[in-house]
C-alpha cells in the first residue's frame, strides 16, 4: 500500500517519536519538520507526536501532501493545524503543499508517541491511559483512577470527563491535594 | 460528484442527513448551556458535548458534499428553509430546566449510539470510518448522562421528582427520533459485508433503544410501568419537514451571522 521512497504513512508509534522508519532524505526532512509544528491547545508536543499526521507524500514534482486526521471531529483547532502544517512546509522549501483531513485512519489516543506522552506529562497533563486488552474504545474505567502528574499517585478522582478542551477531563489527586487535566482516552 | 437528481440524491444519503440535522440543532442547543450551568463542571461538559455535535454534523455535510452532491457544509447547514431540514422534534425543544436537557442528553446520545453502532457496519470504508470514530467520542457523551441520570434518580427526594416529570415529559419527544421516513426500506435492505442488513430499521432501532433505556431506569428506581412510559405517543413530523414550533426561531438565529453574508468566505 505505501511506497516507501515517495510517501510515508504512520503505522505504529515507537520510542523515538512517531516519524517513519526508512524514509528517503526528502521525506524525512519534510517529517522532520512537522516533527516542529506544536499543537496549538498543548505547544509542548507536535502534530506528529500527537500522531494527527497520517500520511506524507512527495509527487514526482516536488509537491507535498499531508493527510491529517482529527483527535475529535469537532476540534476547532483543526483549521489552524492545517494552515501551520502548510506554511512549515512551503518555508521548508516544499514547491506546492496540500494539506487534507480525513477520517480514513481515525484517530486514538494509542497513537501518541512515547516522546509525546512524556512531553504532556511536563506539560503537566497525565498522558491517556493504554487501552487495555479487548478494550473497544476509550478506556473508560481508567479514567477513574489516573495517575497524577505531579506526584504519581493512583489515588486520584474523576471530577468531570468534560474539560478545559475537548481531548481533557479534570481530576482530583487525593495525595498532593491538587487538581489536575488529563488528556483523554480515546 | 455531478449529480442531476435533487438532493438527497438517495436513501442513505437522506439517512446521513438526518443525523447530521439533529447532530447540528441538538448541539446548538446544548451550546445555551454555556455560562449558565448549574456548575461549572456541568457548563463545561455541555459545551462540550455541543462542540462535539457541531463537529460530527460537520463530518456528515462534509461527506454528503464528497460523495452524494450537496452543497457545501455552510449552505447545507445554514441555507436550506425549515420544510428542508430533516431533524426530530425532540432537539428543537429549548433547554428547559437542567432535569429536561439532562434527559433529552441521556435518551438523545444513546440513541446516536446506536445509529453509530449500525453504521460502523457499513461496507463503505468512509463511513465505517467516520462512524467509528464518532462512537468513541459519543461514548463519553453517555458516560456523563448516565452518571447525572444515576445520582440525580437516586439523590433526594426533589431530585428524584424533578428527574421523572422530565423524563415524562422528554419520553414521547424522544420516541420521535425514531420517526419512520421515505426511502427506509430500501436502506434496511442494504448489505454489510457479512451480508448482514446494516440498518435495522427505525421501528428496531426504537425497541433496541426503549429496552436499554427502561433496563437503565429501573436499575435507578424508576417504576416505568406507574409512568405509562410504553404507552406513550410519539411526536412526528421531523422527519418529513414539519417541525415544532421552536425550529423557526432557533434557525432564524442560528442563521443570522450566515445571512448577512452567504457567500463569505470564513
Amino acid at each position: 500500500m505505501v511506497t516507501p521512497t515517495e510517501s510515508a504513512s504512520l503505522q505504529e508509534p515507537n520510542l523515538k517519536g512517531n516519524i517513519p522508519d526508512g524514509l528517503t532524505p526528502d521525506l524525512l526532512r519534510y517529517w522532520e519538520v512537522l516533527d516542529q509544528v506544536p499543537d496549538p491547545e498543548i505547544p509542548a508536543i507536535s502534530v506528529v507526536d500527537l500522531g494527527i499526521v497520517t500520511r506524507v507524500t512527495v509527487e514526482d514534482n516536488g509537491a507535498v501532501q499531508v493527510i491529517l486526521t482529527p483527535t475529535f471531529a469537532g476540534c476547532p483547532a483543526l483549521k489552524w493545524m492545517e494552515k501551520t502544517v502548510r506554511e512549515a512546509l512551503l518555508e521548508a522549501g516544499a514547491p506546492e503543499v496540500e494539506v487534507q483531513t480525513t477520517f480514513e485512519n481515525p484517530w486514538t489516543s494509542e497513537r501518541i508517541s512515547e516522546s509525546g506522552r512524556e512531553k504532556i506529562r511536563n506539560f503537566g497533563l497525565a498522558p491517556p491511559p493504554r487501552r487495555r486488552p479487548g478494550c473497544v474504545g476509550p478506556d473508560l474505567e481508567a479514567l477513574a483512577h489516573a495517575v497524577c502528574p505531579r506526584c504519581g499517585s493512583e489515588n486520584t478522582s474523576m471530577k468531570s470527563p468534560f474539560g478545559p478542551t475537548l481531548c481533557r477531563s479534570l481530576h482530583y489527586c487525593f495525595d498532593c491535594l491538587e487538581a489536575f487535566e488529563q488528556f483523554k482516552p480515546l | 460528484m455531478p449529480n442531476s437528481h435533487p438532493f438527497p440524491s438517495s436513501p442513505l444519503a437522506r439517512y446521513l442527513l438526518q443525523i447530521a440535522d439533529d447532530q447540528l440543532v441538538m448541539g446548538h442547543r446544548n451550546s445555551e448551556w454555556t455560562g449558565l450551568g448549574p456548575i461549572l463542571e456541568e457548563d463545561i461538559a455541555f459545551s462540550s458535548v455541543a462542540q462535539d455535535q457541531v463537529g460530527h454534523a460537520l463530518a456528515f455535510y462534509e461527506y454528503l458534499q464528497a460523495e452524494c452532491g450537496a452543497d457545501d457544509p455552510d449552505q447545507t447547514a445554514f441555507n436550506r428553509p425549515e420544510n428542508q431540514m430533516l431533524c426530530n422534534g425532540l432537539v428543537e425543544q429549548p433547554i428547559g430546566d437542567y432535569a429536561f436537557s439532562l434527559v433529552r442528553h441521556w435518551c438523545y446520545d444513546h440513541a446516536v449510539r446506536l445509529r453509530y453502532e449500525s453504521l460502523s457496519g457499513i461496507e463503505n470504508k468512509t463511513l465505517q470510518s467516520i462512524a467509528v470514530k464518532l462512537q468513541g467520542e459519543v461514548k463519553y457523551h453517555t458516560f456523563h448522562a448516565d452518571t447525572w441520570m444515576k445520582s440525580l434518580l437516586q439523590g433526594s427526594e426533589e431530585s428524584r421528582l424533578r428527574m421523572i416529570s422530565a423524563i415524562k415529559e422528554v419520553w414521547p419527544l424522544a420516541l420521535g427520533m425514531f420517526e419512520s421516513w421515505v426511502g427506509e426500506e430500501n436502506l434496511s435492505t442494504e448489505m454489510d459485508p457479512n451480508g448482514q442488513a446494516w440498518y435495522p430499521g427505525e421501528a428496531a432501532l426504537r425497541l433496541q433503544w426503549q429496552v436499554q433505556a427502561f433496563q437503565s431506569l429501573q436499575a435507578w428506581g424508576v417504576d416505568v410501568d406507574q409512568w405509562a412510559l410504553s404507552k406513550l405517543e410519539p411526536v412526528l413530523g421531523g422527519r418529513q419537514g414539519f417541525h415544532t414550533e421552536h425550529l423557526a426561531p432557533l434557525l432564524e438565529e442560528m442563521t443570522a451571522v450566515f445571512r448577512l453574508d452567504p457567500q463569505a468566505e470564513w
